[in-house]
């Protein structure tokens, strides 16, 4: 077994005396794409933030690349590699796309090879070379998402965290995005995912964890977990009824 | 909105109801403001009701608002359309010809009936409709012919050059138009509305920028203002020492109220940094062994020209060292040229740090603070600087400020100074270099302007002083650009970065 790139050990998170996750573990490899899936309210939003160091964790340790990370400020947190597209894609509204993906690209420090990673995400996400000179506020919903991805991509992220990329998204959006994190994982890109489309998630996830009232209550494979009883009858068999009946 | 089904007895009879609304309301407000007057009288004071000046009050808003009804808000084809469309690029269609010809028609019969009454006054507002018709009709005549001409450069050129070679474009408005105003006092005028567009760009740093909302902007103005005065006149320090350093000076106490505020936004933001304006002027005003109270610091010296004095005495004095004749406006235009190259300096640091990563995270954090912290933007580090760069140019403005008066005192920085400042700012549009000088040129120079507007006594009768009604137009203007251009008078932020570089930026 390979050393975890990112290692959650035992942490505890609280907003004023409110515990939120409670002595949460995790770890997740070079390379993989790891899901965290649970309802609303689990916790699955502030373990991404306690990641990136705020709300900062209570107890226990979380380690990226063989560093403590812990007690870092959230910006230094970002500037280890550590790129997020944050819950509600909190693009700038009233900046172009083309800025919001310099503003991504602060990170890389690398004006040079500013142009080579534009192109790369231009390939992903053809549409966001379109819209280039554009206010971000101006995107559709689905251009947002993608428009979050690709200014976190633009900082040469080693762990890409995704919040909820599929929230409130067409079903065709959706397909298009989990493809783009598809072809990113397969260019060796590790991709931690939070969502509550477990079906899609899972099926895309190599690994997963499941989340309940901030404790992770089971982790598997994705095959495994999307097999599961519990995860089926929780989070899937409405799902995958409405989107066969969507894809119809 | 007007609703085309609608027969024109129903539409009549909502407007009448609309209409009397209205004049409910308008009695009830000015019932008391103006219907009732108190008097000073033997008995006391005692009350003398105004039912003239009620009923005319009462009687304008409720046929204004029915005239309104009937032919603008529940119009089929509302008759503010045409001059709307002057401003646009559609064409006109007979409707519109009609109106603004009959427009046209009927102010110049009242210019003639003006004319044969001798009513100046009125003589000049038949003159408004035309003017305005013609100048649209001009504007969209230019556009069509030159639809590709880079407007806003064009403006923003010519603004400069008039700026700078504004001793001879002065001197020749005041001979074109004869309006018997000594040249010293154009001096004075535009030094002070070039003084008020460097405070709002710099406070455009703060709060178009960074989206810092800073309502207490005038104590960097007056830490500036002190430093300058004090080191001028204690350590006798020059003009080009003691500036540098009360910006300096104010730039760290921007950092000062920069750190307790970190953690705050908007409104609880604005209430601290109120707080912060009021108690820098508190301590100017009772720390009276250093700032002598509020008899304010005297004898601040003015600059030299690099050395050399304008002064009408001595021998190595500016008129002397350039052999020319002595004159007090020589100083004056000197005073107007510093506060010009600062005043551009300040327009050009803003231009240039908002290509730089600190100027883009300054947006990026007004847009939104955790978007950027996960971006590895140190918002920390962000704020403070600013803050600290809106208070430099703050700072030296009050340098400025101290040595143009020559006498500074607590009185100059109130908090009404911070609300004007920020008013530019908001007017302008936020973020918008050139919005900000409009509004501040609007703001300071049009209520100066009041102060010349005699032909209103001939209107208002004898004894109406303009002046008096600054805060109203203040007020209305305030409204009136909140109504129909409620981000500034210039919105669009511009992108400091386009794919097509054909396209200008605007600053």
């Amino acid at each position: 077994m390979s050393e975890a790139l990112l290692k959650v050990d035992d942490v505890t998170a609280r907003y004023g005396r409110l515990a939120v996750l409670h002595g949460v573990s995790l770890d997740i490899k070079q390379g993989e794409i790891v899901a965290l899936i649970g309802a609303n309210g689990a916790g699955k939003t502030t373990l991404m933030m306690t990641i990136c160091g705020r709300p900062r964790a209570s107890q226990g340790h979380i380690v990226f690349n063989g560093q403590d990370i812990t007690q870092l400020p959230t910006h230094e947190i970002a500037r280890l590699r550590i790129a997020q597209s944050p819950e509600g894609r909190r693009i700038f509204p009233r900046m172009t796309v083309m800025e919001n993906l310099q503003m991504g690209a602060i990170i890389a420090d690398d004006p040079e090879g500013f142009d080579k990673d534009l192109e790369r995400v231009g390939a992903l996400f053809p549409v966001l070379k379109a819209r280039a000179d554009q206010r971000g506020g101006t995107l559709s919903g689905g251009e947002q998402q993608m428009l979050a991805i690709a200014r976190a991509l633009m900082g040469r992220p080693k762990l890409l965290l995704l919040d909820e990329p599929s929230l409130g998204l067409a079903p065709l959006v959706v397909k298009q995005i989990f493809e783009a994190i598809k072809e990113l994982n397969s260019q060796g890109l590790t991709v931690f995912l939070v969502e509550q489309n477990a079906y899609h998630t899972l099926k895309l996830a190599d690994r997963g964890y499941v989340m309940v009232n901030g404790k992770i209550t089971m982790s598997g494979t994705g095959q495994e977990l999307l097999e599961r009883k519990e995860v089926r009858a929780a989070y899937l068999e409405g799902g995958a009824a409405l989107e066969q009946g969507g894809q119809k | 909105m007007a609703e085309p089904g609608k027969s024109f007895g129903l539409r009549f009879k909502a407007a009448l109801a609309d209409s009397f609304l209205g004049g409910i309301i308008a009695f009830a407000l000015f019932s008391f403001v103006l219907g009732l007057r108190t008097v000073d009288s033997v008995t006391g004071l005692t009350l003398q009701p105004r039912p003239m000046l009620l009923a005319v009050a009462v009687g304008t808003v409720f046929f204004g608002r029915l005239l309104l009804n009937l032919f603008v808000w529940q119009a089929d084809h509302p008759l503010t359309t045409p001059f709307a469309k002057l401003f646009s690029a559609e064409p006109f269609d007979r409707r519109d010809i009609t109106v603004l010809g009959a427009a046209a028609l009927l102010s110049a019969l009242g210019f003639v009936t003006a004319v044969i009454l001798n009513a100046p006054a009125y003589q000049l507002i038949a003159v408004v409709l035309p003017v305005f018709i013609g100048l649209g009709l001009l504007r969209r005549q230019i556009v069509q012919t030159f639809p590709d001409l880079p407007y806003a450069r064009i403006f923003i050129t010519c603004a400069i050059l008039f700026a700078l070679f504004f001793p001879l474009t002065s001197f020749g408005l005041e001979k074109a138009f004869n309006l018997g105003l000594p040249l010293r006092y154009w001096f004075d005028l535009s030094i002070l509305v070039l003084t008020y567009v460097m405070l709002g760009w710099g406070l455009n740093i703060v709060v178009g920028l960074a989206g810092l909302l800073d309502l207490g902007y005038v104590a960097f103005y007056a830490v500036g203002a002190y430093t300058f005065a004090l080191l001028a006149t204690y350590f006798g320090l020059s003009f080009w020492v003691c500036l540098p350093i009360a910006g300096l000076a104010a730039a760290v106490w921007g950092v000062v109220l920069g750190f307790p505020v970190l953690r705050l936004r908007g409104d609880y933001l604005a209430i601290v940094t109120l707080a912060f304006g009021e108690i820098v002027r508190i301590v100017l005003l009772n720390w009276t062994e250093v700032t002598n109270g509020p008899n304010g610091i005297s004898g601040i010296p003015k600059p030299t020209f690099f050395g050399l004095p304008f002064s009408p005495f001595g021998d190595n004095t500016f008129s002397a060292f350039f052999g020319i004749k002595y004159d007090p406006l020589q100083g004056i235009i000197f005073l107007y040229y510093v506060i010009l190259v600062l005043a551009l300096l300040t327009n050009l640091v803003t231009l240039r740090m908002r290509r730089l990563p600190i100027g883009r995270a300054w947006e990026a954090m007004r847009e939104d603070e955790i978007a950027c912290r996960s971006l590895g933007i140190n918002t920390t580090v962000t704020k403070l600087t600013a803050f600290a760069t809106g208070a430099l140019f703050g700072g030296l403005a009050g340098g400025f400020f101290a040595t143009r008066q020559g006498f500074i005192s607590p009185e100059s920085f109130t908090f009404i100074e911070s609300a004007i400042i920020l008013a530019i700012v908001v007017l302008g549009g936020m973020g918008s270099q050139l919005g900000v000088a409009i509004a501040a040129v609007v703001m300071v120079g049009g209520f100066e302007a009041l102060r010349h507007t005699d032909g209103l006594q001939s209107f208002f009768g004898e004894g109406f002083d303009p002046a008096l009604y600054r805060m109203l137009l203040f007020g209305i203007a305030m409204v009136g650009i909140m109504v129909w251009r409620p981000r500034g008078i210039i919105a669009s932020r511009s992108p400091t970065i386009l794919l097509d570089d054909a396209k200008e930026d605007l600053p």
